[in-house]
């Protein structure tokens, strides 16, 4: 079986495409995690491809389907952190060999294809649709929710898996050569320059604050609030290795990578792997947990004019991404619940907020919202899920918290304040991101 | 502040060549009258690859942003930490960017807005590269 790359046709990336076709009519049912780690041990045990498989049979044990009737598989092939293998570091064939191999000895270790998980994973014998949402899970429950809603698949597996390696966070490869290609050279990220990679956020930061007459220390009170989350988050990496509050005070004594982004303005590369079960709302019907239903979902095909977004471009670009959500939805930002927009970095998560027009919010309000109750206890819960901020690099902890806040299963992280019916997620970046909104209600 | 070394290749070598012989040039789409930084195969406007050429610019620009960077992936940069890294905008065209290291620029203190110019720094291998100082 060859596994495509989703067509771009299965994005919704323009206005005026009114309610999406599918609205109420895909529900997610099931949830898995692997534990986290920092890195690989090396040991094949935990692999990143052993973590998937993982996720994946939580997942299906989670929602109380039979594997037989498991039919599809989304998932993003690519891995990586931002640590690749070494080409001249052998690759370990005891790891290898302990897994039914494809024709790529990496993958399962440092990549993952659809066809390793199939292989690896005999219950899943009828399997017939599998696709790539390439990115990040955000791009993968697209994919997954648009092709249950065509009928690709009634009973589909959704992963997204991240391997991590030794070694410190992109400094090898191209950044540790003498000399580099002049396309590189010239090209927005890394480059010449040697900017960091919360470098353009921290930019877009500097020059909000500049615009507004806000500081870096106004959101202390959020990276508390994420990092308080995402210690009520048992599967995260902070609650399972490093319980510890983050106080104002340590987040505003933190040392800088690229000022005005300190330390925990990062979000720290992890080992896990996240697995969701999405099925037809008639389907969901039979099964074990609550189904919340997918409303609509939206991405966000920005591009800056030059190097790095401006303001005024990742501004039009959030409020644009905030009215598709709500077109295809058929809803408006005062029946938001609750929000859980990608916080890696966490210097942008205002954009999304305030893209939102969550609780009324204009450009230039966020910081100042910091400061009022954004807590799971409140009226006007932030973050709940505590982001990646809270638990690590997944990308994926808002879509898990917004299904389990919606079930009432999120434990003692879960919403008091209000009640909790719908939420919107996604990531991962402001331009250039894929947005789903999840509802207790099809309708 | 030494920078890597530029291999120029098919689609930058104008720019680069250029930069050796003290020269900004930027990416042009004669079609859309429109420029173009960082260069493109195609035109990012009409996606024609037919009208594309080289501009030279004036040379001057202004501070766009700045950060300062404490913790700098490319190995040959970290023995300079902190630096600044601002965005510079061309006045031929606000909406061109262009990095720069500030060079005489103290640490954190940038002139947000200021009026900059463009000079040529050798990079490690020798290939030049643009950069720019405040005008005095
Ligand atoms: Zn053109």
């Amino acid at each position: 079986m060859t596994t495509q790359n989703a067509p771009t046709s299965m994005y919704r990336t323009t206005e005026g495409l009114g309610v999406w076709e599918h609205k109420g009519k895909v529900a997610a049912v099931g949830i898995g995690h692997s534990p986290t780690t920092r890195r690989w041990d090396g040991t094949a045990e935990n692999t990143m491809g052993a973590n998937s498989i993982f996720a994946l049979r939580q997942a299906i044990a989670d929602a109380g389907v039979d594997p037989a009737d498991i039919d599809g598989l989304v998932l993003d092939p690519v891995t990586t952190t931002g640590a690749h293998w070494p080409e001249e570091q052998p690759i370990p064939m005891d790891v290898v060999n302990a897994y039914n191999q494809t024709d790529d000895p990496l993958d399962g270790i440092a990549k993952l294809s659809a066809e390793w998980i199939l292989k690896n994973m005999p219950e899943l014998k009828n399997v017939k649709f599998t696709m790539y949402g390439m990115g990040c899970m955000s791009h993968a429950i697209v994919v997954a929710a648009q092709a249950v809603g065509e009928g690709r698949t009634h009973t589909c597996l959704v992963l997204k898996s991240w391997h991590n390696l030794e070694g410190r966070y992109n400094q090898s490869g191209i950044s540790a050569t003498d000399t580099v290609p002049g396309t590189f050279a010239m090209s927005p990220g890394r480059t010449l320059w040697g900017a960091p990679g919360s470098y353009g956020t921290a930019l877009q930061f500097a020059e909000y604050c500049r615009k507004y007459g806000k500081s870096h220390d106004m959101m202390a009170p959020f990276m508390a609030n994420s990092r308080r989350n995402g210690l009520m988050f048992p599967e995260g990496y902070w609650a399972q290795h490093r319980p510890e509050a983050l106080t104002a005070e340590d987040y505003l004594n933190a040392r800088w990578i690229a000022k005005p982004a300190n330390l925990f303005d990062n979000d720290i590369p992890i080992m896990v792997s996240g697995a969701y079960l999405f099925t037809t709302a008639e389907r969901a019907n039979d099964m074990k947990q609550k189904p919340v239903y997918i409303l609509n979902h939206a991405s966000s095909r920005g591009a800056q004019r030059s190097i790095l977004p401006t303001l005024d471009e990742v501004e039009a670009e959030t409020a644009e991404t905030g009215r598709k959500l709500y077109e295809g939805a058929g809803i408006t930002a005062a029946d938001l619940s609750f929000e859980n927009m990608y916080d890696g970095f966490a210097l942008f998560h205002q954009f999304h907020l305030e893209g939102l027009r969550f609780r009324g919010m204009q450009n230039g309000d966020a910081l100042d919202f910091y400061q009022t109750d954004i807590s799971i206890e409140g009226p006007n819960p932030v973050l709940p899920s505590g982001g990646n901020i809270g638990s690590g690099r997944s990308r994926f902890w808002m879509h898990t918290d917004c299904i389990q806040q919606i079930q009432g299963r999120a434990g003692a992280r879960q919403i008091t304040g209000i009640k909790p019916e719908i939420g919107v997620s996604g990531g991962p970046m402001p331009m250039g991101g894929n947005f789903t909104v999840w509802s207790a209600s099809p309708d | 502040m030494v920078k890597q070394g530029v291999v120029p290749d098919e689609l930058t070598k104008p720019f680069w060549d250029a930069a050796n012989q003290g020269r900004l040039e930027i990416q042009s789409c004669s079609a859309c009258n429109r420029l173009q930084n960082p260069p493109l195969p195609a035109c990012s406007q009409c996606k024609s690859a037919d009208n594309l050429e080289w501009k030279e610019m004036s040379g001057k620009g202004k501070i766009y942003n700045y950060g300062v960077v404490y913790d700098c992936p490319v190995r040959l940069l970290q023995q300079d930490q902190p630096f600044n890294l601002a965005v510079i905008t061309l006045d031929d065209d606000p909406g061109i960017q262009m990095y720069s290291h500030l060079p005489g620029t103290p640490v954190d203190d940038v002139p947000v807005g200021a009026a900059v110019e463009v000079i040529f720094e050798e990079t490690a291998n020798g290939q030049k590269v643009p950069e720019w100082r405040v005008v005095a």
